[in-house]
């Protein structure tokens, strides 16, 4: 049943697309606005540091970019590799968990 | 004007003289009738209708018999090959099995459910549905859009624009009673999701019809099945 599997794969990476790209921008906006007065890392860290607004935030972005980063790369290796099947699959797999633990890593070293 | 055409791995170089509105087609006709008998190449109607003259020019796939070469020459010279993505048979002369085949897989017929004994359907024209339909169904099968999709080149199962526009024509069709066995037809790796929408088939079709959006249209109406569970 791959055209049910690839069309859900589909669904997941356009929505993923939709939340990076309102994250993306609320990321962006932040760093602009928050460097704008001469903040420190210490001060940044300061404000972040219990937030648990921001924390869910950047829990969202992490979690989308899990999904969306290897289903792209899946597109990528079967059309420039020709690597398909379940050993490509097994492998975004685990590069998925990889950004995930990178990622929320990332995180609780800010907010927590 | 030098004209530098394909033949197998290599170009081979013709003088051929210019001519006020001459195409492309005009150009490969002088040189197989005045200067190389064996070059081989097809064409029917030379007036755009029959989509059996399509080649490379200048890396651009274009219908020959429609393109001035004082549209496309680059100085004095131009370059004629036969489409790409397609087997070459020879010279400028493609295998087209392959890309029709495409069409039957995307399950390209029309299946309607009525008989000769039920009364016309009645489908209005400016319907919605009919308005999509008639974006997409002048192509005439020429291939150009084929040869200039590079999913295809990456993807050799793709089933490439024009199979996947049919596939769309159809899906939209109000008469036809196959959508369902159509959309698991056109899913997957080698179907609509394979699209990047690079837009380059929209960019060459010489009848201005849109596969892209055809193929976005599969799209939604793929996703909309699984979700509703019909697929």
């Amino acid at each position: 049943m791959s055209y049910r599997r690839d069309t859900i794969l589909w669904i997941a990476q356009r929505a993923s697309a939709a939340v990076l790209a309102l994250c993306v921008a609320v990321h962006l906006a932040t760093i602009i606005y928050a460097v704008q007065n001469g903040l420190t890392a210490a001060e940044i860290l300061g404000r972040t540091r219990g937030n648990a607004a921001w924390f869910a935030f950047y829990s969202l972005f992490v979690l989308a970019v899990t999904v969306h980063a290897p289903i792209g790369l899946r597109a990528v290796l079967a059309e420039w590799l020709g690597w398909r099947g379940r050993s490509r699959d097994l492998c975004l797999l685990v590069f998925s968990a990889m950004l995930a633990w990178l990622g929320m890593r990332g995180v609780q070293g800010v907010f927590l | 004007m030098k004209v530098f055409v394909k033949r197998g791995d290599s170009y081979q170089e013709f003088e051929v003289p210019r001519q006020p509105s001459q195409t492309v087609l005009d150009v490969v006709t002088y040189i197989q009738r005045h200067l190389d008998p064996t070059l081989a190449y097809r064409y029917a109607c030379r007036v755009g209708m029959c989509g059996s003259c399509a080649m490379m020019v200048n890396d651009v796939p274009r219908w020959t018999c429609r393109t001035h070469v004082d549209k496309v020459a680059k100085g004095d010279r131009i370059t004629i090959g036969p489409l790409r993505n397609l087997p070459v048979i020879r010279d400028l002369v493609t295998d087209m099995r392959e890309f029709f085949d495409k069409w039957a897989r995307a399950k390209g017929e029309f299946h309607g459910a009525q008989t000769k004994k039920d009364d016309f359907a009645k489908v209005p024209p400016q319907s919605p549905e009919r308005v999509l339909v008639d974006k997409g169904i002048e192509c005439i099968g020429c291939g150009v859009c084929y040869a200039a999709c590079d999913v295809v080149k990456w993807n050799p199962d793709y089933l490439g624009p024009a199979a996947l526009n049919r596939a769309w024509t159809l899906v939209k069709d109000a008469r036809d009673n196959q959508t369902l066995a159509r959309l698991r037809a056109v899913s997957g790796d080698a179907g609509c999701h394979a699209c990047h929408s690079h837009v380059s088939c929209t960019e060459r079709c010489p009848k201005h019809l849109s596969p892209t959006a055809a193929i976005a249209g599969l799209k939604r109406e793929v996703a909309k099945a699984v979700l509703q569970g019909d697929l």
